[in-house]
C-alpha cells in the first residue's frame, strides 16, 4: 500500500534516502542519551523523542535553508532535522565548551539561530508566540521564509497556543503550526486533557485549514506539511496541522509510566514504528534495499557513538564564563 | 528651548527611531486611531502606517511573544504594554523567554526590544491598574530596567533602549505624562546605567525614583526653608545601576533617604540601602538608613486611601529629618 505514494516534487530520491538516515540519527542520538541518563553519565533531565521521528525529520524536511523552526523541550530530533551537527548536540548535553550553547543550555535550549532554529523551549508553549514574531519579521522585511513551530498536545491547552493562533492568523503570517500529538502531557492522557477527538479542529476557531495526519508515516507528513509551507510561503497564512504519534520512552528521565499500558505501548512499537514503515517505502519503491538500509542504518550508529567521543574529548567551559553573555 | 510633554517627548522618541530605521516598529493594543490608552502614540498610524504602528488584539503573551520573536530575528520591536499590571500575562515571555535567551544559547542571540508601559498609581484606577511591579523585573537577570522621570530622560532614555541589544522593561509613569520639560528637537541618547543628580546638596542624599523624584525635589524645596540641604539622586535605570553616583553622594553627606512609590516590602530601595551598607560609603554613615516606599496594601480605590498608599512629600521631609535627628 505504501508503493508509488507521491512526495511533494521538491523531494528527490536521494532526499528520501538522507531523511532514512536522519531518523536513525535521531533515534540513534535519544537512545544513547537514554542510556547515558540510565548510568548517570550525564545529569539534569531530558525528554527523548523516540518513536516520533517521522514528524521531525518529515516536517523539517519540506523546508528551505533560510526557514525557521521553534522547538521543544523534546527537540533533539528537530535539531537534528534542521540541519544540526550531533557532535555539538551531544557536547551540549555533557556540559562542554564546545556544545551549541557552550554548556549553559543543556538539553531543552539548544539552538542554532544562524540554521534557523530558534531555539528549543523549556516552557510548554513558550516558543508559539516566539515563531508568530519571527513570522512577523519575514512578512515585514519580505525575507521570504516560513517559520515551522513545534508543539505538543499539551500546549494546546495553554493560552499562549489559543493567543498566537489568532495573532498569527489576523495578520496572516508564513507560519505552520505542528503539533506532535504524543498522547500524553507528561502522565495526561489526551483524551482526558482535550475535550475533542483532534486537536487540528481548533484551527476552525482561527479560521485557519487544521489537518490530522498519521505523524508516524513520513511520506504523508511531507506532503501535509509541504502543503502548508507552501501556503505560508504563498502569503495565503498559516495551517495547523495535527501529527498523531507516539513516544516510545517515559516524560523524561524518571517515569514510572504508569499513566499508560506496556501493551499500548508494543503496539505502537511493534505495527506503527516511523523508521520500519518509513524502510518498507523505501524497499518497495526500489529506492534503498535492505543491505543500504543497514549500512546506513549502521553509519548513523557509528555518528552518534562519534558524538559521544567529540562530546568526552571536549573542554569544560571556563568557569569564568558563568557571568559572560548575559547581556550583549 | 521648546518645552514639550514627558508623553510627546516618549512619541517623538518612538518616531524619530521608525524614521531612521525600518527595523523599529511598535506593537500593541489600541495603538492605532485610538491613539493607546494615554494617547502615547497618537497620529503614529497616521504617519507610519499601520504595518509599522500595529494594532493587537488583547493578547499579552501572543504580542510579547511576537516581540520576542521578532527581535531574535533582526528586528526591534516596541511593545506597549497598555497598563504595567498587565505584565503578569505577559511574563513568561518576558522572564523566561526574553531574559534567558542569549545566556541560554551561549551567546550567539541577541533580544533587542523594548517593552513601554505605563505605571503607578494616582488615577483611581484601583488595585489592577495602578502596581509599581519594577522590583520583579530588576531582579531577573537579562532584563534591563528603566524609570524616566522627567520629559528629557524619557526621551533620551527611550532612544538608548531602542538602540540597547537587549530586552528592556521601560516605565512610564501615568502621572508624568503631562508634565513638561526641555527636550531637545534632534535625536540624543542618554546612556543606560547613568544616574542623574536633580539637585545638589551637601546634608542629606535622597535617592528616588520616578514620581518621587518630584516629590523629593518638592520636599527639597521645603526643607531649604529650614536651612536643610539635600542632594536628589534619580538613578534613572535600575538595571544597570549606576552606583558609584550613590555612593560618592553618601561618602559626601552621611546620610541616606531611598524612597519608591512601589511597596516598600522587598522594593528596589532594599537593593540600594544594602549597596550603600556593602560599600565603602558605609564607614561615611552618620545615620541609620531611611527607606521609604508604598504600605504593603493592593492600590486603593479612594483617593485618599490611594494617596495615603504611597509616599508624600511630608513622608520624604520626615525621613530626612529623622537621618539628621530632627524629626
Amino acid at each position: 500500500m505504501t508503493n508509488k505514494r507521491p512526495v511533494p516534487e521538491i523531494i528527490t530520491e536521494q532526499r528520501l534516502i538522507d531523511f532514512y538516515r536522519q531518523m536513525w540519527l535521531v533515534r540513534y542520538f535519544d537512545e544513547k542519551v537514554d542510556e547515558f541518563f540510565a548510568k548517570g553519565m550525564i545529569h539534569g533531565t531530558t525528554h527523548l523523542c523516540v518513536g516520533e521521528e517521522a514528524t521531525a525529520v518529515g516536517a523539517c524536511g519540506v523546508l528551505e535553508e533560510h526557514d525557521k523552526i521553534t522547538s521543544t523541550h523534546r527537540g533533539h530530533g528537530h535539531c537534528i532535522a534542521k540541519g544540526a551537527d550531533v557532535n555539538r548536540m551531544m557536547a551540549e548535553l555533557f556540559g562542554r565548551a564546545t556544545g551549541y550553547c557552550k554548556g549553559k543550555g543543556g538539553s531543552m535550549h539548544i539552538a542554532d539561530v544562524e540554521k534557523g532554529n530558534l531555539g528549543a523551549n523549556g516552557i510548554v508553549g513558550g516558543g508559539i508566540p516566539i515563531a508568530v514574531g519571527a513570522a512577523l519579521t519575514a512578512k515585514m522585511k519580505k525575507l521570504g521564509y516560513v517559520v515551522l513551530c513545534f508543539f505538543g498536545d499539551g500546549a494546546s491547552n495553554e493560552g499562549s497556543f489559543h493567543e498566537s493562533l489568532n495573532l498569527a492568523a489576523i495578520w496572516n503570517l508564513p507560519v505552520v503550526f505542528f503539533c506532535e500529538n504524543n498522547q500524553y502531557g507528561m502522565s495526561g492522557p489526551v483524551k482526558e486533557m482535550v475535550p475533542i477527538e483532534n486537536i487540528a479542529d481548533r484551527a476552525a476557531s482561527y479560521g485557519m485549514p487544521g489537518k490530522v495526519i498519521d505523524g508516524n508515516d513520513l511520506i504523508e507528513v511531507l506532503n501535509v506539511t509541504y502543503e502548508a509551507v507552501q501556503r505560508a510561503r504563498n502569503g495565503e497564512g498559516p495551517t495547523l496541522i495535527e501529527a498523531k504519534t507516539y513516544r516510545y520512552k517515559g516524560h523524561s528521565k524518571s517515569d514510572a509510566k504508569k499513566y499508560r499500558t506496556r501493551e499500548e505501548e508494543m503496539e505502537w512499537r511493534t505495527n506503527r514504528d516511523p523508521i520500519d514503515r518509513f524502510g518498507r517505502y523505501l524497499a518497495e519503491t526500489g529506492i534503498l534495499d535492505a543491505e543500504k538500509q543497514e549500512q546506513i542504518r549502521m553509519a548513523a550508529w557509528q555518528a552518534i557513538e562519534d558524538a559521544v567521543k567529540y562530546a568526552e574529548n571536549s573542554p569544560m567551559p571556563a568557569i569564568e564564563t558563568v557571568t559572560e553573555d548575559v547581556y550583549a | 528651548m521648546r518645552e514639550i510633554s514627558y508623553l510627546e517627548a516618549v512619541r517623538e522618541a518612538m518616531s524619530q527611531k521608525m524614521e531612521e530605521s525600518e527595523d523599529v516598529f511598535i506593537m500593541g493594543e489600541d495603538i492605532g486611531l485610538y491613539g493607546g490608552a494615554f494617547g502615547v502614540t497618537r497620529g503614529m498610524i497616521e504617519r507610519f502606517g499601520p504595518e509599522r504602528v500595529r494594532n493587537t488584539p488583547i493578547s499579552e503573551c501572543a504580542i510579547a511573544g511576537a516581540a520576542v520573536g521578532a527581535a531574535l530575528t533582526g528586528m526591534r520591536p516596541i511593545l506597549e504594554l497598555q497598563f504595567s499590571d498587565f505584565i503578569t500575562i505577559a511574563m513568561d515571555q518576558i522572564v523566561n523567554q526574553a531574559a534567558k535567551i542569549r545566556y541560554m544559547y551561549g551567546g550567539k542571540a541577541k533580544v533587542p526590544m523594548v517593552v513601554r508601559t505605563p505605571a503607578g498609581s494616582g488615577t483611581g484606577a484601583a488595585a489592577q491598574h495602578s502596581q509599581s511591579l519594577e522590583a520583579w523585573m530588576a531582579h531577573v537577570p537579562g532584563l534591563k530596567v528603566v524609570q524616566p522621570s522627567t520629559a528629557y530622560d524619557a526621551k533620551g532614555l527611550l532612544i538608548a533602549a531602542i538602540e540597547d541589544d537587549n530586552p528592556v522593561i521601560f516605565y512610564e509613569h501615568k502621572l508624568l505624562y503631562k508634565t513638561k520639560g526641555y527636550v531637545p528637537e534632534e535625536l540624543y541618547s542618554i546612556p543606560l546605567g547613568k544616574a542623574d543628580i536633580k539637585r545638589e546638596g551637601t546634608d542629606v542624599t535622597v535617592v528616588a525614583t520616578s514620581i518621587m523624584v518630584h516629590k523629593a525635589l518638592e520636599a527639597a524645596r521645603e526643607l531649604e526653608k529650614e536651612g536643610i540641604n539635600i542632594e536628589v539622586i534619580d538613578p534613572r535605570t535600575l538595571v544597570p545601576l549606576d552606583e558609584q553616583t550613590i555612593i560618592e553622594s553618601v561618602k559626601k553627606t552621611g546620610r541616606l533617604v531611598v524612597v519608591h512609590e512601589a511597596v516598600k516590602r522587598c522594593g528596589f530601595g532594599g537593593e540600594i540601602a544594602s549597596m550603600i551598607a556593602e560599600s565603602d560609603a558605609f564607614h561615611y554613615l552618620d545615620a541609620p538608613i531611611q527607606r521609604l516606599g508604598g504600605l504593603p496594601v493592593p492600590i486603593p480605590y479612594n483617593p485618599q486611601l490611594e494617596k495615603k498608599a504611597v509616599p508624600q512629600v511630608e513622608d520624604i521631609i520626615v525621613a530626612v529629618k529623622k537621618t539628621l535627628n530632627r524629626a
